[in-house]
């Protein structure tokens, strides 16, 4: 939103680091300049990543009285790329560099009914919401889906806090989340706040539209950082320049390209304003678009990528090549 | 030792109701409006309802305001075109097959009441309409009345300053309804944390001008001494409803029974718009000869030009308030009702987290 976009970047001093579940961290900051932290604000964090600062994006899970403490919630699992280890390897009394709380998910009071659908860590993004939607009296339903119940982190806090308003789908417990009936069930008048992996957007997304639900109603926020695939090393041709770089596969393809000093044009860094578009002239496998710039069109027709977000994937046997263009 | 309130203009609180126009205002052509220093299009969907958006594109910034509106609810931006529903929630951009789900602009809560469009600036999950302040002679059927906005260049404090002490009137409205009594006559001052009252009698006075022409209004041939009183009625944080009135002197208006006078309520709610500009709405009602629009008019013009005198004196006191940075404020006793203000005022800005008050302009030189 216009108000908060910009980043103002600050120090924070780490207050504390509790393991949630096996590979989720809470982490506790003290920022050098507390703020309100509104419902769907994130903060920026530079992370050093093999001794080079990088950004992450962490949603606010809650935060303390006016701000003076706020909490994120980190996952590192094998898919991540380094920052979140560097963000595992924090411990009380370090201190990193943050933005103020941004909103760019803000949650609008006022709707006749709200669905909060969350998959694994993206309950991170949804949960300050739900604290709201109880404190005015909303018609709300937190809807939580994960793979395993030790894998769901707040699961206790949550139901504690929202009772039957909570909706759990545990896939190890034969209660997979099922997207056609959620999104089937929904009401007219429904806001509905997502946050979780990628082919769980694009489902709800489909089954939102087919259902010719209003579409600004459906709310979203994507960090860019989950695929279709899992991240994998590839390489990038630019032919006007002469240039050949691989893409490790900790880092995004705008990263690496910048690393070796491609002067490339963004802006969000998160696969939605369509910015850092290159052309594709040639490929070696297949792309993983991970943008919601795109539509399903332009994505089937690979001419184009964002590549904030978006990678190759390698071909049987193989590394992925692509070769592109830049403005 | 507890401090009094000293700063001489106040911040607003965003956490309130304010007034951001008439009723009749919002239609179905976009508004341009500030209010608490935000820019606001306001309009009407084709269902009815009032809208308040901020007045500023998600992409680079173009006013709204400009724009047009475009099916049941939505406006679309006049530069590049993107176009939002009454939600702030973009509904189409023009030049991808997309929408980016961060395009929005901020859907600020309103409600229509008292014949006002109401908008909530601070945080939306507080915004409860039973907060909107009482102002219901407005649309009462046993009262009958207009009104007008005066947008008045001064911090909106010192608007409710004029309005919590009358005594100014013998000064400043000495033609139609001043008068010596009114500085020479007792008061009562009341409060708790939401209100402030102000109650003066002023009996067996003669009616100044303005009283003498609504009581024959009433009774053709009135002659003699009236009861008038004042009864000023604050409720935070920029609503006062004055109620006012003069009766045949000795007939028991002070005990309740105001069979023999004539009745009215200034109604005023003030909205910041910058610290240093404020939109003045007001309206005067009546409880008598509800039927003739030609008393109507005649009031409304009455007291507009009264509050023209008022005008004049807040923009010049606001100048004198800029020019001189490093004079103070001293206090009378006629000051009481405004100090009540003031400092619930302060405490709820306090409570927001929202002192010290904004910062004077720094005077030439
Ligand atoms: S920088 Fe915005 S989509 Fe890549
Ligand atoms: S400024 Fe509104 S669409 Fe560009
Ligand atoms: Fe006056």
């Amino acid at each position: 939103m216009a108000t908060s976009h910009a980043a103002v970047w600050q120090h924070a001093t780490v207050v504390d680091s509790t393991a949630l579940t096996d590979d989720i961290r809470r982490i506790v900051l003290a920022p050098d300049h507390p703020a309100k932290v509104d419902a769907g604000a994130h903060i920026d964090v530079r992370v050093p990543i093999g001794g080079v600062p990088d950004r992450r994006s962490y949603s606010v899970v809650d935060d303390g009285p006016d701000g003076r403490t706020l909490a994120i919630s980190v996952l590192d699992s094998p898919r991540s790329r380094g920052g979140a280890r560097a963000m595992h390897a924090l411990r009380p009394g370090d201190t990193i560099e943050i933005t103020q709380p941004i909103v760019d998910f803000p949650l609008r009071v006022g709707a006749a009914h709200y669905v909060l659908l969350a998959g694994g860590i993206g309950i991170t993004a949804v949960m300050g919401m739900a604290s709201v939607l109880r404190s005015v009296g909303a018609d709300y339903t937190l809807v939580y889906a994960g793979r395993s119940r030790p894998a769901l982190a707040y699961l206790e806090q949550l139901q504690n806090a929202h009772g039957d308003r909570l909706r759990l789908h545990i896939t190890d417990e034969g209660n997979p989340l099922d997207v056609t009936e959620l999104v089937g069930g929904v009401e007219p008048g429904t806001e509905l706040y997502l946050c979780g992996p990628i082919r769980l957007m694009d489902a709800v997304r489909r089954a939102w539209i087919e259902r010719e639900l209003p579409y600004p109603d459906l709310r979203f926020e994507t960090f860019g950082n989950s695929g279709w695939f899992a991240p994998e090393d590839f390489v990038v041709r630019i032919p006007r320049i002469g240039a050949e770089v691989t893409v490790r596969a900790t880092e995004t393809m705008l990263e690496a390209l910048e690393a070796a000093e491609v002067d490339l044009m963004f802006d969000c860094r998160k696969g939605e304003c369509g910015l850092c578009e290159v052309r594709v002239l040639d490929l070696d496998g297949d792309i993983d678009h991970r943008d919601v710039f795109y539509s399903e069109r332009q994505k089937d027709s690979r001419g184009t990528m964002c590549c904030c977000v978006s990678r190759a994937v390698a071909p049987p046997g193989g590394i992925a090549i692509v070769t592109i263009d830049i403005s | 030792m507890k401090e009094t309130t000293v700063d001489k203009v106040l911040g607003h609180p965003l956490n309130a109701w304010y007034v951001a126009a008439w009723d009749h205002e919002v239609n179905r052509k976009p508004l341009a409006r500030t209010v608490a220093n935000r820019p606001l299009a306001l309009y009407r969907t084709e269902d009815g309802d009032a809208v308040a958006l901020a007045d500023a594109c998600w992409h680079r910034l173009a006013p709204l305001s400009m724009g047009k509106l475009e099916g049941r609810d939505g406006i679309r931006c006049p530069y590049h075109g993107i176009l939002y529903n009454s939600a702030g929630r973009c509904v189409s951009m023009p030049a991808q097959e997309t929408i980016n789900p961060s395009a929005t602009v901020a859907s600020f809560p309103v409600v229509e009441r008292y014949r006002y469009v109401w908008v909530w600036l601070g945080d939306a999950a507080l915004a409860d309409p039973k907060l909107v302040p009482d102002m219901h002679q407005m649309d009462d059927p046993d009262w009958a009345g207009d009104g007008l906005t005066i947008s008045v260049d001064c911090n909106y404090q010192l608007v409710l300053d004029n309005l919590m002490d009358l005594t100014h009137e013998e000064f400043v409205h000495s033609s139609s309804i001043g008068q010596e009594a009114l500085s020479e006559s007792e008061f009562t001052v009341h409060h708790d944390e939401r209100t402030v009252t102000v109650e003066r009698w002023m009996l067996g006075i003669d009616a100044p001008p303005f009283w003498l022409k609504n009581m024959r209004d009433k009774f053709p041939d009135f002659e003699g001494k009236v009861d008038r009183w004042q009864i000023i009625h604050f409720e935070s944080p920029t609503t006062i409803n004055i109620d006012v009135g003069v009766a045949r002197a000795g007939t028991g208006a002070p005990q309740g029974d105001r069979s023999q006078g004539v009745n009215g309520y200034v109604m005023n709610t003030i909205s910041p718009v910058t610290d240093r500009s404020s939109l003045y709405f007001w309206a005067f009602m009546r409880n008598y000869r509800l039927e003739s629009q030609v008393i109507t008019t005649q009031l409304r013009d009455g007291v507009s030009g009264v509050f023209r005198e008022d005008e004049n004196m807040l923009v010049a006191q606001q100048a004198a308030i800029d020019a001189n940075p490093d004079y103070e404020f001293y206090s009378l006793n006629i000051d009481a009702g405004g100090m009540w203000v003031r400092r619930l005022i302060e405490r709820q800005l306090a409570a927001e987290g929202r002192l010290p008050a904004p910062v004077a302009p720094v005077a030439a030189g």
